[in-house]
This record gives C-alpha cells, sequence and structure tokens, in this order.
C-alpha cells in the first residue's frame, strides 16, 4: 500500500479510530479480583503475585508504575481509584501516603502475627514484608574487617581516596544520610558525609555493583552496597569474581544496627476489594512468599523463623537498624539538602 | 446562485470573519489546548509548592545544574548539527561507494534508546571496563593514577551519547530538505563559481534551514527531557533537579517549577530562530530533479566513507553487537513467554500515535498555513512544548486533569442517574495514546510544517482557483508532495513511541507491558545483559519503518522521471 | 459605465497590508471576451488585486461581482473554488508532483475521467503541449511550462482569467508568439480577461483596455490601448511607455514655444506654466521650416533608429550640450546621416500638462 493511500485512509478515520482501536479499556469487574501498584520489578514481584493466585483463587491486575508518578496517579484517580494494594521498595514512601490520607488502617491477626511490631505501623496503616541491608563492601586483599565498625569510620582520613559510591542524591544514599540524622543529628551527619566525600576516589557515580567492580580493579578499597546484589552477582559467571574479591561488613552491631531499606505494602483508601486487599498482604507477609522473597531477591524476610536464603545466611545474624524506614520518610528531604549543601556529586 | 443564499451565506461569513475563526483555525486551536493541557497541569501545579525550593537549590545545586544543562544543549546542538547535516549533504549530493546503504543505515542509531548506549559504553569505557583492562595489561599500569582515560560517565560522555542517538533527527530533515531542494538552484550556484564545498555552506545549508533548526530543536528536546542517561552518568542537569525536589524533597510543586524554568528554556530557543528566521522565504522555485550527484574518488570517496561509517559504527554497531552478544549468552533468562505480546502492544500504540500524531500535525501544520499573520502559527508552535518536558512530568500533567474529569463524571452520572462511570479515561489504553501524542507532536508538526514551509503558496493559489477547497488542496497538493515529510514525521513518532518509558510506567492500564516497560525491569535493576534482547527487538522493530520510508523516499525521487 | 453582468467587476476596492494603504479605490472590470490589461510597476498591489478577484485574499473594502454576483464584500467571501476564475502565475504553480496531463485534469474532476482526459488532451493541442503529456514540469522549458499553466488554466473553463505577469519568464521570441497565443485562445472563449503586468509593451499588445495604476495606488487612466498612448492623462501616464522627451515653458497665444519648436496647447490659458512631453516618434525630421538641430547619435535599434539630438541657435549656429532629446523614427525608409537637420513637433505625440 503506498504511503499515500494508507494516508488517505487514515486521515479520514484517524480520530475516530484512534478512540476506537484504543479501546477505553473497561475494567474487567469479576468478583475475585485484587488490584496492585508497585514499583518494584515485574520479574521480582510477578512469581509471588502468581502464587498468591494459585493458592486463593482470586486474580491479580498489577501496574508496574515507577518513581513518584505512582502516588500522583492514586491521588488523580481520587475515590474511583480501582487500587486496592500498592507495594513500594521504600516503607518511606508508604508512610508519605499515609500522611497524604492516601491509605487505610488493616486490622489483622495474620498480619500482626506475622511481621513484628517494628516493621510495621502501630495502627495498620503500613507494613513492611522485607528488608535489605546497606553494609559496608571492603575489599579481601586490602582491608581488615576489624578496621571498620560504623558508618562513622568511614569519613575517618584513612581512607583517603579509597572510598566509591554512586551519586549521593540516589535513593540508598540518601536513606542511609536520613538514618544518620535520625541517630547522631543533623551537624554530626553533616560532618559525616563531608568527610565521606573528602574521601572518595572519584566523584560518584554508576551503580551498586559498579562499585563492587572498582574494588575488585582496583580503583578504591571500600564502598557502600546494598546486600541484595551480592546475590545477583554471585548468580552471574562474570561477576561472581567481583563478589568474591569482597567482604561484607555490617557496621554499628555495637549501637543502632546496619542500615537497612525495607519494602513495604498498603492498602489503598479507596480499595474497592478490600478483603481481597487484606488477603494478599496476609499472604506475602507468610511464609511462602516471606521465604520467596529471600530465595529469589536475596532479601530478609520481615517475619521471624523463615528459612534465609543461603546467601543470606552466609552473613551470619548482624544487627539491623529498625528504625530506618521510619527515619527515611522523616529525614529524606534534608538528607538531599545537605548532600546539595556539601556538593557531594563534585566528589574529592 | 440565488440571490438568497449569498445573502445567507454573507451573514454567515460576516459572523465567522468577525470572530476571526474558520473550520481550521477553531479545529487547530482547539486541539492546541487539548494537546496543551497536561502543559497548563504543570504551571498549574506550580503554582502549588510545599514550600520554596529556590533559595537553598540557588546557594547550592542550582548553579551547576543550569551550566550542565546549557553545556550539554550546546554540545548536542553541535554535534547532532554537524554529523546530522554532513552525513545527509554527503548521501544526497555525492557519489560513492555504499552511499545506498548508508542512506538508510544512518537512520538507525535513532531506534538506539540513549540509556541502553550509555549502559553499554559504560560497560565498554569505564575503569573496569575491557578497554582500559586491555590498556593497562599493555602498559603495566595499575591504578587510575597511572595514566589518563576519558571519564565515560562525564558531561562530556553525556553529549556524545546523545549525539550518537539524536543525530538522526537532524539527518533526517536535513535529507529530506537537501532532497526537495532545486538542482537548478545548486548548480546556479555552482556556475557562480561556488566550489562544492562552498554550495553546501552558502546555498545547500541556508535554504535547509528551516528542516535543519526543526531537527537540532528536536534533538535539543530530546536532550533535556532525558533522564535516563544523565542520572547514570550522573550528570545533574535542570531534569535531575526536577526528580530531587520532586521524589525526595516531595515537592511536585517545586519540580514543576523547574520544568516551568526548563520550558522557558525551550520557548526562548524557538523564538530566538523565529526571529531570525523572520521574514525570509524558504520554499525553492522548482521541484527539484533528482539533485547532481558529485561523484566521490580516490581519497575523498574514503574520506567520505569514513565519515558516513563512523556514526553508524559508533552508535550502532558497536553497542548493537554487544547487545547482540549479551543476547545470545543471556538467551534463555532474557526470552520471556510474554515477549511477542510485548512487541505486539509496542506496535499497536506506536503504529497508533504515529497515524494520530502525523495527523493532528499536518492539521495543525496546514492550519498555521491556511491562518492570516503570526498569530495562529505562534500558537500552534507551542504544542511542541510537550517534547520538552520529561516525560513523567508530562505524565503527571496528564494524570491530574483527566483524573478531575472522570471522577467529575462519575459524580455527575451517579447523581442523576444512579450509575458509576468509574474512570473512563485513567488507565485507559487512550490516555497512553494521548501521553504520546501530547508528548511527540512536536516531532510530527515541526516535520510537517518544515516541508509545508518548502512548498510555493502559489500551488494552493492554483488549486484553489481549479476548484479544490482547504481540504481538497491538502489532499491532492500537500499530502503527496509531502509524502516524504509524513513519513519522516510517522517514523519519529513511532520509534520514539517505541522507546517512550516514563509516561507508560505511570499511566498504563493493568497488567500492560510494552517491549520498552520490560527492558526496564532488568536496566533498573542493573542487569543490562538481560535487558539486551528487548533493547534489541526495539531497535529491530524501529527498523522496519525506518527502511520502509528509506524506500518511500527514493521511491519518491525516481517517480518524477518516467518522461 | 453601464453594470457588466457577463464578466468581472471590482469596485472600490482598498486594501492595505501592515497598515500601508496599497490599493485605494480601484475600480476596474472585463467584460466577456474581452482582455482588460492593468498596468502599473512593480509593488503597486496589482497582484493584490487579482488575488482578491480570485479569493485568494480576503476583501477588506469594496466589492467585486462576477457575473453579476456578488463574490466578495467584506464579510462575505465566496471561497475561491466557487467562483469559476482561472488564474495563472507569474511562476505558473504547475503541481510537481503530478504529469502535464494530470495537471491539466486537476480542475475537471466534475467529469468522468474519459471526459476530463479528452478536454485536457484537446487543450494540450491547443497550446502545443500534445506531445509532452506524461511528462513532469520540471523536465519543461519555461515556455512549455506556460503554455501547460494555461492550458491547466482553461480547462475548467472559467468565466474569468487572471493572468499575473504571465509572460515575464519567457524569453523575448518566446514572448510575443505566446502571448499572441494565448490573447487569441482567450478571445476565442469569450472569456472575460484581466492581466496585470509592468511591461507597456505587452499591455499595448495584448490589450482591449488598458488600465494604469500608479505607486500612489490610485487608477490613473483607463482606454483603449490608443488612448493611453496618445491621450494620457497625466505624465505619469505619458511616462510610462519607454523614454519621452520633457519640455517646459509657458503658453503665449494658445501655443508653447520650446527649444524644439511650437506646440499647440488649446484649453491652457495664455501666461500658465505647462509641462510638455514628446514621444521619440513625435519628433519629425527633415521637416522644411523646422528648428534647426544636430544629430549628435543616429544608432540602429532594431527597425527604429533612435537618434539624440541637440538644438541649435538659427543665428548663430551654436549648438549647446546641455540639452539633449531623441527621437525615433522607422530605420530602413528613412536614411539620416549625423549633422544638421531640421525637425518640428507632430502636435498629436506631444501632450501639453499644466505645470
Amino acid at each position: 500500500m503506498s504511503i499515500k493511500s494508507l494516508f488517505a485512509r487514515s486521515s479520514k478515520f484517524a480520530l475516530t479510530a484512534s478512540v476506537a482501536a484504543a479501546t477505553l479499556m473497561p475494567l474487567a469487574v469479576s468478583a475475585n479480583e485484587v488490584n496492585v501498584y508497585t514499583d518494584r520489578q515485574e520479574f521480582l514481584i510477578a512469581p509471588l503475585l502468581q502464587a498468591f493466585t494459585e493458592a486463593t483463587g482470586t486474580q491479580v491486575n498489577v501496574v508496574y508504575a515507577s518513581g513518584a508518578g505512582m502516588e500522583e496517579r492514586i491521588k488523580a484517580e481520587g475515590r474511583n481509584s480501582p487500587v486496592d494494594v500498592v507495594m513500594t521498595v521504600d516503607v518511606g514512601r508508604l508512610v508519605d501516603m499515609v500522611n497524604d490520607g492516601l491509605t487505610q488502617p488493616v486490622s489483622s491477626e495474620v498480619i500482626e502475627s506475622n511481621i513484628p511490631a517494628e516493621f510495621r505501623a502501630e495502627d495498620g496503616s503500613w507494613f513492611g514484608l522485607t528488608f535489605r541491608a546497606r553494609p559496608i563492601y571492603a575489599s579481601k586483599e586490602r582491608v581488615d574487617p576489624s578496621e571498620i565498625n560504623s558508618y562513622l569510620d568511614l569519613a575517618d582520613e584513612q581512607w583517603k581516596g579509597r572510598i566509591c559510591t554512586r551519586p549521593g542524591d540516589h535513593d540508598y544514599n540518601l536513606g542511609l544520610l536520613a538514618a544518620m540524622i535520625h541517630h547522631h543529628g543533623e551537624e554530626v551527619a553533616r560532618e559525616w558525609i563531608k568527610g565521606v566525600k573528602a574521601n572518595l576516589a572519584q566523584s560518584p557515580q554508576g551503580n551498586d555493583r559498579g562499585q563492587v567492580q572498582n574494588i575488585y580493579t582496583g580503583l578504591c578499597d571500600v564502598a557502600i552496597v546494598n546486600t541484595y546484589y551480592m546475590g545477583a552477582m554471585l548468580a552471574s559467571d562474570e561477576q561472581r569474581p567481583w563478589a568474591e574479591s569482597v567482604n561484607l561488613i555490617f557496621p554499628d552491631q555495637d549501637t543502632v544496627g546496619t542500615h537497612i531499606n525495607m519494602s513495604g505494602a498498603i492498602v489503598a483508601r479507596y480499595a474497592p476489594n478490600f478483603d481481597q486487599a487484606v488477603q494478599l498482604l496476609e499472604f506475602l507477609s507468610d511464609d511462602l512468599a516471606q521465604e520467596m522473597y529471600s530465595a529469589g531477591n536475596t532479601e530478609y524476610p520481615v517475619k521471624p523463623g523463615v528459612q534465609w536464603s543461603e546467601i543470606v545466611q552466609m552473613w551470619g545474624e548482624p544487627k539491623f537498624d529498625a528504625e530506618s524506614p521510619a527515619a527515611i520518610a522523616d529525614y529524606k528531604g534534608l538528607a538531599l539538602r545537605i548532600m546539595n549543601e556539601v556538593d557531594f556529586n563534585a566528589g574529592p | 446562485m440565488s440571490s438568497q443564499s449569498v445573502v445567507h451565506k454573507g451573514y454567515l461569513s460576516s459572523l465567522r470573519s468577525r470572530l476571526h475563526l474558520d473550520f481550521w483555525t477553531f479545529g487547530s486551536l482547539l486541539i492546541a489546548l487539548i494537546v496543551l493541557l497536561p502543559i497548563f497541569a504543570v504551571f498549574y501545579l506550580a503554582m502549588f509548592p510545599t514550600e520554596n525550593i529556590w533559595p537553598h537549590l540557588i546557594s547550592t545545586v542550582l548553579p551547576g545544574y543550569i551550566k550542565n544543562t546549557l553545556w550539554l544543549m550546546l554540545g548536542v546542538c553541535i554535534g547532532t548539527f554537524i554529523i546530522g547535516t554532513g552525513t545527509a549533504w554527503l548521501v544526497t549530493m555525492c557519489r560513492f561507494p555504499g552511499r545506498r546503504v548508508f542512506e538508510w543505515a544512518l537512520l538507525i542509531p535513532l531506534a538506539m534508546p540513549a540509556y541502553v548506549v550509555a549502559y553499554v559504553y559504560t560497560d565498554l569505557l569505564n575503569f573496569s571496563g575491557p578497554v582500559q583492562s586491555l590498556l593497562r595489561e599493555t602498559f603495566g599500569w595499575r591504578t587510575p593514577r597511572d595514566y589518563w582515560f576519558p571519564n565515560i560517565r562525564s558531561l562530556g560522555g553525556a553529549i556524545s551519547m546523545m549525539v550518537l542517538v539524536l543525530y538522526p533527527y537532524v539527518y533526517l530533515l536535513s535529507r529530506s530538505a537537501f532532497l526537495e531542494q532545486s538542482a537548478t538552484m545548486l548548480e546556479a550556484s555552482r556556475t557562480l563559481g561556488c566550489s562544492t564545498w562552498q554550495s553546501f555552506l552558502r546555498v545547500g545549508l541556508p535554504i535547509a534551514r528551516p528542516s535543519i533548526v526543526v531537527g537540532v530543536v528536536l534533538a535539543l528536546m530530546e536532550a533535556l527531557n532525558d533522564f535516563g542517561t544523565v542520572d547514570y552518568f550522573a550528570v545533574r542537569t535542570l531534569t535531575a533537579g526536577i526528580f530531587n525536589v520532586w521524589f525526595h524533597m516531595r515537592n511536585l510543586g517545586g519540580g514543576a517549577q523547574i520544568a516551568v524554568v526548563l520550558l522557558i528554556f525551550i520557548v526562548a530557543l524557538i523564538l530566538i530562530e523565529r526571529f531570525a528566521r523572520r521574514k525570509k522565504r524558504y520554499h525553492s522555485s522548482t521541484r527539484s530533479i533528482a539533485p547532481p550527484r558529485i561523484h566521490l574518488t580516490g581519497w575523498k570517496a574514503v574520506a567520505a566513507i569514513i565519515a558516513c561509517s563512523l556514526p553508524i559504527l559508533l552508535g550502532l554497531i558497536i553497542p548493537g553487537a554487544q547487545l547482540v552478544a549479551y543476547s545470545i549468552k543471556f538467551y534463555e533468562a532474557s526470552i520471556s513467554a510474554g515477549f511477542l505480546t510485548y512487541a505486539k502492544n509496542s506496535l499497536i500504540l506506536s503504529a497508533t500515535a504515529a497515524v494520530v500524531a502525523v495527523t493532528l500535525g499536518l492539521f495543525l501544520a496546514y492550519a498555521g498555513r491556511l491562518g492570516k499573520g503570526p498569530f495562529l502559527a505562534s500558537c500552534l508552535r507551542l504544542v511542541s512544548l510537550g517534547y520538552a518536558v520529561p516525560g513523567a512530568v508530562l505524565a503527571v500533567g496528564i494524570l491530574y486533569p483527566f483524573g478531575y474529569f472522570d471522577n467529575l463524571l462519575d459524580a455527575i452520572m451517579f447523581e442523576r442517574f444512579g450509575i458509576s462511570t468509574g474512570l473512563l479515561f485513567s488507565g485507559s489504553m487512550f490516555i497512553l495514546i494521548y501521553a504520546y501524542v501530547a508528548r511527540f507532536l512536536a516531532l510530527s508538526y515541526g516535520t510537517v510544517e518544515a516541508g509545508l514551509t518548502r512548498i510555493r503558496p502559489n500551488l494552493d493559489g492554483a488549486a484553489r482557483t481549479l476548484g479544490r477547497s482547504p481540504s481538497g488542496v491538502l489532499r491532492d497538493v500537500h499530502v503527496p508532495i509531502l509524502r516524504g515529510s509524513l513519513g519522516t514525521a510517522a517514523i519519529l513518532v513511532f520509534v520514539d513511541t517505541m522507546k517512550e518509558l516514563p509516561a507508560t510506567l505511570i499511566l498504563r492500564p493493568f497488567n500492560f507491558n510494552t517491549l520498552a516497560t520490560h527492558v526496564y525491569q532488568y536496566a533498573k535493576d542493573e542487569q543490562i545483559e538481560i535487558a539486551a534482547l528487548g533493547s534489541l527487538t526495539i531497535v529491530l522493530v524501529g527498523l522496519i519503518p525506518t527502511i520502509l520510508l528509506s524506500y518511500t523516499i527514493s521511491q519518491s525521487r525516481s517517480g518524477g522521471k518516467n518522461t | 459605465m453601464k453594470p457588466l453582468d457577463t464578466g468581472l467587476e471590482l469596485k472600490s476596492i482598498r486594501h492595505s497590508f501592515d497598515n500601508r494603504e496599497i490599493l485605494k479605490g480601484v475600480s476596474i472590470g472585463a467584460q466577456a471576451g474581452e482582455l482588460v490589461c492593468l498596468l502599473g510597476s512593480s509593488g503597486s498591489g496589482k497582484s493584490t488585486l487579482l488575488r482578491l478577484a480570485a479569493g485568494l485574499e480576503p476583501i477588506q473594502e469594496g466589492k467585486i461581482t462576477i457575473g453579476g454576483s456578488l463574490v466578495a464584500e467584506p464579510g462575505f467571501q465566496l471561497p475561491p473554488e466557487k467562483r469559476g476564475v482561472g488564474l495563472m502565475f507569474q511562476d505558473f504553480a504547475l503541481f510537481p508532483h503530478i504529469s502535464v496531463i494530470q495537471n491539466v485534469m486537476f480542475g475537471l474532476r466534475h467529469l468522468s475521467t474519459q471526459d476530463a482526459q479528452a478536454r485536457a488532451v484537446r487543450l494540450l493541442e491547443r497550446v502545443g503541449m500534445a506531445d509532452y503529456q506524461k511528462a513532469y514540469p520540471h523536465t519543461l522549458s519555461g515556455g512549455q511550462q506556460q503554455r501547460v499553466a494555461l492550458a491547466r488554466a482553461l480547462a475548467p473553463e472559467p468565466r474569468v482569467m487572471l493572468l499575473d505577469e504571465p509572460f515575464s519568464g519567457l524569453d523575448t521570441t518566446l514572448r510575443a508568439q505566446v502571448r499572441e497565443e494565448t490573447a487569441h485562445v482567450l478571445r476565442e472563449r469569450g472569456v472575460a480577461t484581466l492581466l496585470v503586468t509592468h511591461d507597456p509593451e505587452e499591455a499595448m499588445a495584448m490589450a482591449d483596455r488598458i488600465k494604469i495604476l500608479g505607486a500612489d495606488g490610485r487608477l490613473r487612466q483607463s482606454g483603449t490601448p490608443d488612448e493611453v498612448y496618445f491621450r494620457p492623462a497625466d505624465t505619469f501616464v505619458a511616462g510610462l511607455f519607454g523614454p519621452i522627451n520633457r519640455l517646459s515653458g509657458y503658453v503665449e497665444h494658445g501655443y508653447v514655444p520650446t527649444p524644439l519648436g511650437r506646440v499647440p496647447a488649446p484649453g491652457h490659458p495664455d501666461g500658465a506654466p505647462v509641462q510638455i512631453l514628446v514621444r521619440p516618434e513625435g519628433l519629425k525630421i527633415g521637416v522644411a521650416g523646422g528648428v534647426l538641430v544636430d544629430l549628435i547619435s543616429v544608432r540602429q535599434l532594431g527597425v527604429t533608429k533612435e537618434i539624440t539630438l541637440r538644438p541649435c541657435d538659427d543665428e548663430v549656429g551654436l549648438c549647446p550640450m546641455q540639452e539633449l532629446y531623441k527621437a525615433r523614427i522607422l530605420g530602413p525608409m528613412h536614411p539620416v546621416a549625423e549633422g544638421k537637420h531640421r525637425v518640428a513637433i507632430d502636435p498629436d505625440l506631444a501632450f501639453v500638462f499644466p505645470g
């Protein structure tokens, strides 16, 4: 078909066609379903949701959204929003959603017995499901693990030119700085991050795995990296040597514990399928899902007694900073200001 | 004609002309309003920041953001201009071995998502990558302090990546302009003593200027709204500022304010160009015969081949080869049951968006041509703004008005008829198409408008006096003459929709994936090797219309010769 | 003037661009079968007048009728496609994407393809372009394009034809020929034709009537070619048709004495200052009793000779250089040598205006 005839045809019907072809997909109103918005990756979450459907017969509809746009979508959709459950990678955002009135409290004996109190809101407005620690990775060759006891040590002169990290305004680094503010106050945190900046081997760049690779190739000696990436690297032929070149040091064992990021979920304020939403949360906090989280994604399950994956077990049972999630919600904005003020991304 | 009907018509048209509204003006303003809705929403959001971010930003990172943004724009402008117009001139005006292949191959890097190219090059060129490792082994260096190597994760790196995938905009538009240039004009310039090089600089470039400018402005807007690449390279531009303020400071209004500043950048850019162009006319005097081809031999031919190969090598073959290698190695992990569905979704969305965007773009460009005075044309030019806004911000600008409308409608229907309509538009395919059109109309409008500018207004007059209504002129004269431009416009929208990510992520319906969103989940998780197969598919699917278009353009050129 | 009910009429047209009024109450028309030329310098708004008549430019003030029906007045605008008007552009505006025959058939959509084709072929034959039906416009020469454009404009059998400097792109020899053919075809079909040009010769050659538009946007004169040539209404019109001798003086007993002899000035009061314009062919050479002049150069220009001369003092025989005049005579019949001769002014070709 020539472009001309194609065009002649299409121009006439373009508008009608676009409305008709791009059908206003009516939401399938089937009795037994639950609608989920999440910013977590599909390949992590889909198997869990599939297991849920198999176990309960409840159909799950998902939008894998991204960034803060997800919250804006829920706000814009208002009282007609179809969403029942929101799952995020960062509980801090759930706390914000609670404050914005986008959630409703849930009380369920199953959930409350599954999730320890420190990992959920008192009133049942949000729940933590899994967490990942953000320990310090150090070169096996060049760093003796006893040299580092606390995140605060990284500001020490002896690490000059030896630290690698991703940009300061990344979620994970802001979360860590927020926790530092929470535990040590703004001034200490500011001085600390200034010290870390001065010790950097290069300007902050790249992703978490890249930092481990940098240790492997000798660009730097220590880095702050999430535990979760260790599992992924060990699973890859190419990256295994990187992972094997480092020790994981879980700092602050004698004090507040190692910083964590927690993923979690809420039930939306206008959830049309409230019962199924609660059912999904119960499922996600229960043994099967918690084990899947740990095995499939090298995360720590929140439910006590759930079998940890082999890799996770490898690192022992360090003490974790359970206050991190709330701290992130409170201080992330301030953390960004401090990062900006010390111009962290400019590097050493 | 009866006198009564004259009187009747007279009354109606006098009413119309008093309102200065006819079908085309009214229609185009309406389209512009609808398409600009998200931009208005962004302005609206900008009025309600949770706190005033500016004192903090100005005293800390803003000067750096602005400096980076300006450098990025300058670099992308120069890079895409040189590569785009240079290669376009070579393949249209010169004859050398491989020209026919280069002609379409030079387009393909367009289909490469910039952030994917950035990942690949980082893997290749960073300290731990194979290139530097090889250098270290060869020369016995050990640490980064032993030698100097350009840091790929830098402003320069970001500019390079963007130039590599964005130069095709300039290439496409300037090539179609060169093709439509009158051969006689170029020959005249040569008889007037211009060398071929001079006729490129003094005749070819100036005549193609409207198209080249459109291409460069498109590349700049895309560079400005890009977040993936600059974020990965840790180059902080105004776009990064938007997301920091929005995500981390939880200040959507503040983020919107930065977006507004970004828009002002773009509007200034467009105005400066308009002002510079002012009253010059650019339509050529006669339809081009295939322009005379300068036969290049010897070292000149070699130089031409190298000049055309480099962008393809750097923008396509190297990253493409890496993606192919990953795809083969990680085939089992990458192939997903939904792959075909994702590809089908991408295709349907992209094709629909392309048809709608080109139709509307043509409508607007033609209405601007019909309209008297610069006012309408300036209004219509604003529809390009959607392209300058980061996709996620535009998506939020779409969510609110439609959410408001849906809820309002639902409330009214429920009150009056007891029916709940729920969300009519939000979360539908319609809203996705709308988002793509709002975002990419700049591509189709700009391309079509530039093409239309090159058609002499007397052709319209001739067709009108030969019995065609304005729409008849469009159908029988402009559309066939603009075949190349329309095809170009369609392909740009198609390929960009294939790649579109941020708006798709936020707006898509339940259980819906495109190739881009499928790739993204791995890319986000730093697993470029698993994302490779999907990225490659995006490129391949984008290739189909690219080759079709190339074919059509070369057809249209030989079409005039069967005397 | 009696109302025109068969052709085109534009009445009291005023038009401005960017607050500059370029047409100030111009009225012009052409009856069926009549060819009217609008002559004016470039930039005088001639083309705008055509665009108004065709409906390509919205009317601001005035009124346009075709065949007695109103087609435009302020607030009303019959679109071009409904006016039955043919328009030929200076650049011909052939559609580049279709062949010659398709160009001609472009305005024949109301006919069946067969009929349209037949008519297009007939017209192409009429303009001598039948062999080029399948050619594309860019392969044609200027003259060929012009003829195709004419055929195309004629094809829908318009009642009114508007020609915008249609021959300016052609070379001199071709121009005369194409011009004549065009005029012939148009008259033969009874089309009311309005042609604008800045070339007085073209106007003279083609027009039944000539209208002269001044640079100020007003009509200066209208009449047959003879009238405007032999009875110009003012110095502007008189000066339009090539170089002209300009003299001045005062009326004495109904005559004006000038360096080239006496010129009758009927209707001008005695003592009034006047300007006299004498066409070059109005200087008769070799007239007994004429004024003594010195022919300082005689140049052969095709069929005519152009002569530069200066008047001499009859008694002293001195010929001051400062006043030079031009004369033109038919060459071959009048062998003339440089040197002293006697000349006289032909009163029919000398125009006296108040000075």
